[in-house]
């Protein structure tokens, strides 16, 4: 059983700055300036959960507009295709590289999913008051925020297919509606994980146990 | 050299009474003084300790990082974000790839692929891609120059808080490794479809990721505040 009624700088009436790392005496307050660098302090990410529910919930709808719409439109001599994110992955795979279309399907579709299973459970977690151990939840968060970025991928992919196949006569390459939906996914769940404070995981096993 | 971890340990009023009973007494001292710090992740008290060259100081309760060593910290940083910012040159002055179809040349620049996408009125992807490999990762780098030059000189730069701030909300928005790995991907997509040409920019791409990461890792805001507070 890990040690629970630890000292937390909370408890203390003593608060972290985010801009510069000073430990400071803000008391009772829930809001106070940085006496070293002026930014705004709180003991905790300001109205953490509802931020993070409310960027959870918009990336959850644009999700579907990301994998349904297509994310790249091919015009070519043979006629016009139009590629979702699957699609592209189950090109990539039948014509030889299964290697890109395994790194395509993870970057573009698991850690999207992945990262919005982990933080919805993280938030609910903390709403609810889980025993699950602490740790292994703040490990998630570090999980959630280290492959965040990796999703833009697919973004890039596009956009250099784009400004590189423009043949006039053989083929052109145009960015579909689910590209900008996909991007949104991406912003939004880096929001999400962004507003989620992973203190709130040790302060709901705190207050349970103490 | 090898990596030291340290992990902190684990403080609480049972294990250090006389500790505490000093610390609630004058509780309305700077807690740097008592040299406190706080986990950024979990919230706990511990005691700063001195950490051996190039150690790293782990939370007693979520492992997580609090701080570490840096021997030359700062003077590597700015040497990394001086040869970052000559390869950011280079790699948006440049073609990253082109293709040859039938003798003719069609490459992409960075640049241009934001243009590209901008004129074929897709504008929120061009910012995207805009914001997260050009505006971000410039701006990231030109704020640790403003930093760590004058402090180099041992000067303080005006308004230095205010530019920290900017960089430690802009650093989540970076994305030159992603690209990287972008390029890659794309590269490897259209290889059946024309012959390649790869670009300066492909080149210099691969480096600037590598120069941007140590310079990242180097820039120790801990040791800056240290510096800019013995500098003022």
């Amino acid at each position: 059983m890990r040690r629970l009624t630890a000292a937390t700088a909370a408890g203390y009436g003593l608060s972290l700055c985010h801009g510069c790392g000073l430990l400071t005496h803000t008391g009772q307050r829930q809001h106070a300036y940085c006496p070293r660098c002026g930014a705004n302090v709180h003991p905790r990410k300001p109205h953490s959960i509802a931020r993070t529910w409310a960027f959870i919930l918009a990336a959850a709808i644009m999700y579907i507009p990301a994998n349904v719409l297509p994310i790249m439109i091919t015009d070519s001599v043979f006629g016009a295709q139009a590629d979702t994110i699957m699609s592209g992955v189950a090109y990539l795979w039948h014509h030889g590289s299964w290697h890109l279309a395994l790194i395509v399907f993870i970057a573009s579709v698991a850690v999207p999913m992945l990262k919005l299973t982990a933080l919805i459970v993280l938030a609910v977690s903390v709403q609810y008051r889980w025993a699950w151990d602490p740790l292994q939840r703040t490990k998630l968060y570090r999980l959630v925020e280290l492959v965040g970025k990796w999703s833009m991928l697919d973004i890039y992919v596009v956009a250099l297919m784009v400004a590189l196949v423009q043949l006039k006569a053989l083929a052109t390459i145009s960015a579909g509606p689910g590209a900008v939906a996909f991007g949104a996914v991406v912003v939004l769940t880096m929001f999400a994980a962004l507003s989620f404070d992973p203190r709130l995981i040790w302060d709901s096993v705190e207050n349970k146990n103490g | 050299m090898g990596i030291h971890i340290v992990k902190m340990d684990f403080y609480s009023h049972t294990i250090e009474k006389k500790f505490w009973s000093e610390f609630d007494s004058m509780s309305r001292a700077p807690p740097r003084t008592l040299g406190l710090i706080a986990c950024h992740e979990c919230d706990l008290l511990q005691r700063e300790v001195t950490l051996p060259q190039g150690g790293i100081a782990r939370c007693a309760r979520c492992e997580g990082m609090l701080f570490r060593s840096h021997p030359d910290g700062l003077e590597r940083a700015l040497a990394f974000t001086l040869g970052a910012l000559v390869l950011f040159v280079i790699c948006n002055a440049f073609p990253i790839v082109g293709l040859e179809v039938n003798g003719e040349l069609i490459q992409a620049t960075l640049p241009g692929t934001v243009s590209r996408l901008y004129r074929d009125g897709m504008w929120i992807v061009a910012g995207l891609v805009f914001f997260t490999t050009l505006l971000a990762p410039l701006g990231h780098l030109l704020a640790m120059l403003y930093i760590l030059a004058p402090l180099r000189l041992g000067q303080s730069p005006p308004v230095p808080a205010s530019i920290i701030r900017v960089l430690t909300q802009i650093r989540h928005w970076g994305m030159v490794e992603v690209f990287v790995l972008g390029v890659l991907v794309s590269l490897v997509k259209l290889a059946d479809l024309a012959k390649i040409v790869p670009g300066i920019a492909l080149w210099s791409f691969g480096g600037l990721m590598i120069l941007f990461t140590a310079a990242t890792i180097a820039f120790d805001p801990r040791q800056v505040w240290q510096q800019l507070e013995c500098a003022a």
